[in-house]
């Protein structure tokens, strides 16, 4: 919602309800309460070594940027270029033919052109053209070329945090643009200007000192675990036993750190313990890791720098315990730092084993170069294998329906694991329509640092198609429940249904196998862990 | 003719210039796209305000049911309580039908009846603003519940987790003053 009009002239003269017609570039930018996140706490920039920490605000006049800020800009700008071939290619091949332009949630959902992909990078290519190409130099505006001001600079930082880096644009464009790497070049310009968002310096920094976003530190972060192995044994009557940072285990477990500590991603926490706990008689030697405590990486939405320090405590803790290989839960983008970056960026990890299932001595190929499996790869593969006992009508009160997650189904291609599973550990499953799943997934709309609690109204616009989506099959189907692979979308998507989709909840894949898995010892299941009765078991 | 008849053989032309009056609310880009993508989940904007609108236009022209004008405007609204709009403008299209059905009617149309008519429908078209005006209020009101409970969850979850609240116990014994 837009500030409300200050007084009743202002509202008379503006009764004309037509937006402007002027050109993209001659419309200036607004900064909208709910639309953007607060800026940067200048204590976490400190810690992790960036420029200008300072406290700014984004509603100010004056940003409080180092007087030389444009001369910063160009520089960066043209080391980037020349860095990397892909943006240069970027910037240069765009013909601006559109099939891009109305495949982003954020312009779906907010209607706000400037957030067609191929706008944004306008937003940044029309500076580009000005500064590195001879047309743009001489022919300015002609060729869609323009100075860079303070007011650009300001349009880029707004527009480029409505940007989730979800990549769905990327899959129609017939050249390959993949937008999000300019998102990403230009936020990596912002941080050298002092201009990141606190929602993710604040995460970054924690992450760089403790280990995780939270900054939770070892002992709390195995309380929290200990805390659900009580909640296991009374809900299953079963006591299972973790262990941490313990060397001579076959397999280290990395989950963001989202799974301990907020709900419903708890749930899918404990579900993760039991799975572990039921395996061990079969030969699971795993443990989970107090230093390496975060899979997810906001430093990927900071700088390639930062998320390469950041992601480095995974091999390093692997190294240290000495495991064969990696075992990482259910995430988003954790999983596309791993598969696009991880074995370049800190690897080759060759002091680690190729992965192998030790229960069912699946090798997983897939996983030979960074070393590292996802939960719902190796669950699916269990399940394949007849190794887990599952009562499917224990879910039987559920109605389910699964959202790709941008990161693992187009930032790592998995789309049949999860789905393979849910219709083994549930009875009713209903796709949502096929433009809106798989690698056309819509994003939840608060991926990429952008899941704040003051820019709800960004997460709602941008959250839109995907909430259309699932309002369709709950209304024709009935459906209840939201699985996904992902803490990010555990977070965001309970606050999105309620919003659009009231009476639909959100849940973790694994959640669902441990309410199905038959443990071997337990006493009668009466309730789920969520404390609520199984379908029967209503008194 | 009866006003109320003549609406309803121009029924689907009013409904078009309604959807095309709420669709120039956005800028000429946005309006493109809104009113040639078909597809209802690539468009949910554009098809929940036309699907919404026609149903609009049946009840004015029928029985006014409340939970069905509810049904069908809530969703209309709700987009537009969280894009970039005023609450005026925000809810400003319901307002635009009278001026859409007094371009339709022409002199001929007229009668002293008829402008009693007119008048009649017109109270149902504000009826109609004062529903919007609630939703929107409600929507607004949820996205702000929305925010205070992340705020709440985050703060207050975090002390509890830390065990740093204690809370009254089930059975409330140690609470019990001799």
């Amino acid at each position: 919602m837009s500030d409300l009009p200050k007084n009743s002239n202002e509202l008379i003269e503006k009764i004309d309800y037509n937006p402007s017609k002027k050109g993209w570039m001659d419309v200036p930018v607004e900064i909208r309460k709910g639309m953007y996140c607060y800026a940067s706490n200048p204590k976490s920039v400190e810690y992790i070594g960036l420029p200008n920490a300072r406290p700014w605000n984004p509603l100010d006049d004056d940003w409080k940027l180092p007087v030389n800020w444009k001369e910063i800009v160009h520089n960066a700008f043209k080391e980037r270029l020349d860095r990397f071939r892909s943006f240069k290619v970027f910037m240069d091949i765009c013909v601006r033919c559109g099939a891009c332009a109305d495949k982003c949630h954020f312009f779906i959902g907010t209607g706000d052109p400037k957030n067609m992909p191929v706008l944004r990078a306008e937003l940044l290519r029309s500076v580009y053209r000005n500064d590195f190409t001879t047309a743009g130099k001489i022919f300015g505006k002609v060729a869609g070329a323009r100075e860079l001001t303070m007011d650009v600079l300001k349009e880029w930082w707004y527009y480029f945090f409505q940007c989730t880096e979800c990549r769905r644009c990327s899959v129609f464009c017939p050249y390959g643009i993949d937008t999000a790497e300019i998102t990403i070049m230009a936020r990596e310009i912002f941080n050298l200007l002092g201009l990141n968002i606190d929602w993710i310096a604040t995460p970054t920094a924690n992450c760089y000192r403790t280990g995780n976003h939270l900054g939770i530190q070892p002992h709390a972060f195995k309380e929290m675990i200990e805390f659900f192995v009580d909640d296991i044994e009374e809900k299953t009557g079963v006591v299972v036993e973790p262990s941490f940072n313990r060397k001579g285990a076959d397999i280290l477990f990395i989950t963001p750190s989202g799974d301990v500590f907020a709900d419903p991603g708890t749930y899918t926490a404990m579900g993760y313990l039991m799975l572990f706990h039921y395996l061990k008689e079969q030969g699971l030697n795993v443990t989970w890791s107090t230093y390496a405590s975060e899979g997810g990486n906001f430093g990927f939405f900071t700088s390639h720098e930062l998320m390469k320090r950041l992601n480095a405590k995974m091999y390093a803790e692997a190294k240290r315990l000495g495991v064969k290989w990696i075992l990482g839960g259910e995430c988003g983008h954790m999983w596309r730092v791993i598969n696009q970056y991880m074995d370049t960026m800190n690897g080759p990890a060759d002091f680690l084993e190729d992965p192998v299932s030790p229960i069912t001595g699946t090798k997983f190929e897939n996983a030979k170069s960074t070393k590292m499996v996802h939960i719902s790869e190796f669950t699916a593969d269990l399940i394949y294998h007849g190794k887990l006992k599952l009562d499917k009508s224990r879910n039987d009160n559920l109605k389910v329906t699964f959202h790709d997650s941008c990161n693992t189904s187009r930032g790592m291609g998995m789309f049949d694991e999860p789905r393979y599973i849910i219709n083994n550990v549930c009875n009713h499953f209903y796709e949502m329509p096929k433009n809106t799943i798989r690698e056309q997934t819509f994003c939840c709309g608060s991926g990429s640092g952008l899941n704040a609690g003051e820019d709800m109204e960004l997460r709602m616009c941008g959250g839109l198609p995907r909430a259309n989506a699932v309002k369709y099959v709950h209304e024709k189907f009935g459906v209840n429940m939201l699985a996904c692979v992902c803490a990010i979308d555990r977070a965001a998507l309970p606050p999105l249904m309620d919003y659009w989709v009231p009476g639909v909840g959100v849940t973790g894949i694994t959640e669902m196998v441990a309410n199905a898995l038959i443990m071997p010892g337990e006493k009668e299941r009466t309730v789920n862990l969520r404390d609520e009765p199984l379908p029967g078991m209503e008194e | 003719m009866k006003l109320e008849e003549l609406l309803i053989q121009k029924k689907k032309v009013i409904a078009d210039k309604w959807f095309d009056a709420v669709v120039d609310t956005y800028p000429a880009e946005t309006c493109k796209f809104i009113k040639s993508q078909k597809n209802p989940f690539s468009n949910p904007v554009g098809n929940t305000t036309q699907k919404g609108l026609t149903v609009l236009m049946d009840e004015l022209l029928g029985e006014m049911d409340p939970d069905t004008i509810n049904s069908f405007l809530d969703p209309i609204i709700r987009i537009r309580a969280i894009q970039d709009f005023t609450p005026s403008k925000a809810v400003s299209f319901l307002f635009s039908l009278k001026e859409i059905i007094k371009d339709q009617l022409k002199d001929k149309d007229f009668d002293d009846n008829t402008l009693i008519e007119l008048n009649q429908f017109n109270k149902k078209i504000d009826s109609l603003a004062l529903i919007g005006f609630d939703i929107y209020m409600k929507c607004r009101e949820k996205i702000y519940h929305i925010k205070a409970n992340e705020e709440k969850n985050r703060t207050f979850r975090a002390f509890e987790r830390a065990g740093l609240i204690k809370e009254i116990p089930d059975n409330n014994a140690e609470s019990q003053l001799v």
